[in-house]
């Protein structure tokens, strides 16, 4: 409960520097909890599978503050733990449910990519969300309920059919949907060229729906555009699409990695917490990371106590 | 007489009228086409704003009905042709059943309704009764009307008081024929209560005759069955037909209570053999039965095979009336 209190307090919409701050704590601590689960992986403590969001935490924090987080609603993919951290910050829920623990968000029924609370709903097969998320606009539109639906994407999904039968209807019918493509470049193994043809970022367009571009891992450029475009979305505009460039710099899943290591030592130059750091005091960030790190650690700690106990 | 397509169209306006939160989406469902085999005919009309012409896009459409299921309405969606099923087949079987079975407090409440079989002259693609493909998955819920039960009243229930998603299989030749019921045929007709509102339905020929064969059959299969049960009553061949309504999950608890003394059964579907419905109720039956069986449980189906376009190929495939009384004339062997 105590390491919800960084997602959760409102965020600061007037003063730039402060809200860096929460920025900064709330992408830190996604990277620190994806870190964790890798390692507890690599121990064997965790079954199945996880994919990690690490380098992508500006898209997640970034797009999620944007929305009204009481009322809107987000659907994620596989690569969504971040997301809901964004959305809710139940670290607690989210590790016990990754562990399979009965404390778990999901009662361990669901697993790392199988996530719900609230109005957050996860699913693993890549392109299927789109449409249910363009049903769920259509359904807030109906009942006039005035919220807004996020669903989030990566370029691999971007090669499945049903994500363009949703593009078309949610533009024909004027949905209040925010498709937000976290563009990381690879799709499990492949890197993006080599299973696209053409542009990814014109796609949307000419189902008319209004495309943003922009660099993903600045976390404040992500917010600003999601927040004129969930405006936009608010006022009946119909769909739009934030095209986020960015970069997986963790594995697919586990271990699985076998990009050359010159192509990540690049990509870690403008990762969304270094980008950041240059506009903050950094023994403030020495501090936050000691601390939230150590609240990690003690909550790790309790869980993995439940596991020996035997579930 | 009531025919079957008019009391579809009466139990989907009667649906309509009942929960404003109920939709319909499907291709070319607006008036005045209103939908390939016109069940939807006149409900856009009579419902402005609550039907939903869609793109051809069976994928989309079916996760989109699931979204709107998931934020408090009761959409039900028409698939023009079942066999155009497999395009929505991720969508349910990795979404509208898996959000309903994995996720604590969320229902998704829809029926997705859709024309199956042959008989028709469409060919391989537009003929399937692909039902059997659909059936095993759990949390889905797999209902056909037959020619003696009101089809109407079971997709009026699937749409509004069902909290689970339904698939809805609708025969495409039963559509223009006339529901039977004891007052207007002579084979006796009679309903059975169901808990779950998807009653189970036993016809006989010759009700005062302890029955010869014991036949359960669903939807498509009731068209020859029961008119083959009509010429055997003239021979004194009595026969006991059984339509079950809910196809999965099995209703072993009614179909038990009435072929509990069966010594010769037989199951007849209108959907190609293996790995079909009649396997696993016959599986499910014999566990039960076996000491009393006098012969092996029997199953006619249509063939292992592609369903033609020609008459002559397609009846040669599908099941008929003499296929039917055949497999009843054998089991008395």
């Amino acid at each position: 409960m105590t390491l919800q209190r960084y997602f959760l307090e409102p965020l600061e919409v007037h003063d730039a520097k402060a809200r860096y701050r929460q920025f900064f704590a709330r992408m830190q601590l996604i990277r620190l909890c994806e870190e964790k689960l890798l390692a507890l992986f690599g121990k064997g403590v965790v079954r199945g599978t996880v994919h990690t969001c690490l380098g992508q935490e500006a898209c997640a924090v970034g797009v999620v503050n944007a929305l009204d987080r009481s009322r809107d609603i987000v659907c994620s993919n596989h690569r969504g733990h971040g997301h809901y951290l964004a959305y809710c910050g139940d670290v607690d829920g989210l590790l016990a449910e990754v562990l399979g623990l009965p404390g778990g968000v999901c009662g361990g029924v669901g697993g790392s990519q199988h996530l719900h609370r609230d109005n957050f709903y996860t699913n693993g097969i890549l392109g299927g969300m789109p449409p249910v998320a363009t049903g769920m606009a259509a359904a807030e539109a109906y009942l006039e309920t005035g919220r807004v639906v996020c669903v989030f994407l990566g370029d691999g999904a971007m090669a499945e059919g049903s994500l363009y039968e949703a593009l078309n209807l949610a533009g024909l019918w004027k949905l209040p949907i925010l498709f937000a493509v976290e563009h990381n470049q690879y799709a499990q193994s492949t890197h993006w060229q080599a299973q696209h043809a053409g542009a990814l970022d014109q796609r949307a367009e000419t189902f008319g729906v209004k495309v943003a571009t922009l660099d993903g891992n600045d976390v404040e450029a992500v917010y600003q555009a999601a927040a004129a475009a969930v405006a936009r979305l608010r006022s009946g505009l119909g769909p739009e699409m934030l095209f986020l460039r960015t970069y997986r710099l963790g594995p697919h899943s586990k271990g699985d990695d076998l990009r050359p290591a010159e192509e990540l030592a690049e990509h870690w130059v403008n990762e969304p917490l270094a980008h950041l750091r240059r506009k903050l005091d950094g023994v403030w960030i020495d501090d936050l990371q000691a601390a939230q790190a150590a609240e990690l650690e003690t909550v790790v700690e309790d869980l993995l106590a439940v596991t020996r106990e035997g579930r | 007489m009531t025919t079957c397509l008019q009391s579809l169209r009466e139990g989907l306006a009667a649906a309509f009228a009942a929960d404003e939160r109920v939709l319909l989406l499907g291709e070319d469902v607006l008036d005045p086409y209103g939908g390939a085999f016109k069940v939807s005919q006149g409900l856009s009309s009579a419902y402005p704003g609550r039907v939903f012409s869609t793109p051809i896009s069976e994928a989309g459409f079916t996760g989109l009905a699931v979204g709107m299921a998931m934020r408090g309405l009761k959409p039900v969606v028409e698939v023009m042709f079942g066999d155009f099923l497999t395009l929505c087949a991720d969508q349910i079987v990795n979404h509208m059943t898996k959000f309903s079975s994995m996720y604590p407090g969320v229902s998704v409440p829809l029926v997705v309704r859709s024309p199956m079989g042959g008989g028709r002259g469409y060919g391989a693609t537009h003929s399937q009764s692909l039902e059997k493909m659909f059936l095993g998955i759990p949390g889905l819920k797999v209902v056909a009307p037959s020619l003696v039960h009101q089809p109407g009243d079971l997709l009026r229930y699937a749409i509004v008081s069902d909290m689970a998603p339904v698939l809805f299989v609708e025969n495409k030749l039963l559509y223009g024929q006339s529901l039977c019921t004891t007052g207007n045929d002579t084979l006796q007709v009679e309903q059975r209560d169901a808990t779950d509102g998807y009653p189970t339905v036993v016809v006989r020929n010759l009700p005062s005759v302890a029955p010869d064969v014991t036949v359960i059959a669903y939807g498509g299969a009731s068209r020859p069955l029961l008119s083959v049960m009509r010429r055997l009553a003239e021979e004194e061949i009595s026969v006991k037909a059984v339509f079950p309504s809910l196809l999965c999950p099995v209703p072993l608890g009614s179909l038990l209570d009435e072929v509990c003394d069966a010594e010769r059964l037989l199951l007849i579907e209108e959907g190609s053999a293996g790995f079909n419905w009649g396997s696993e109720v016959a599986a499910l039956l014999y566990e039960k039965l076996y000491t009393q069986l006098k012969q092996p449980i029997g199953r006619l189906s249509a063939e292992d095979a592609i369903i033609p376009c020609a008459e002559v190929l397609e009846n040669k495939v599908l099941v008929t009336d003499d296929k039917v009384e055949q497999a009843i004339l054998g089991m008395m062997e």
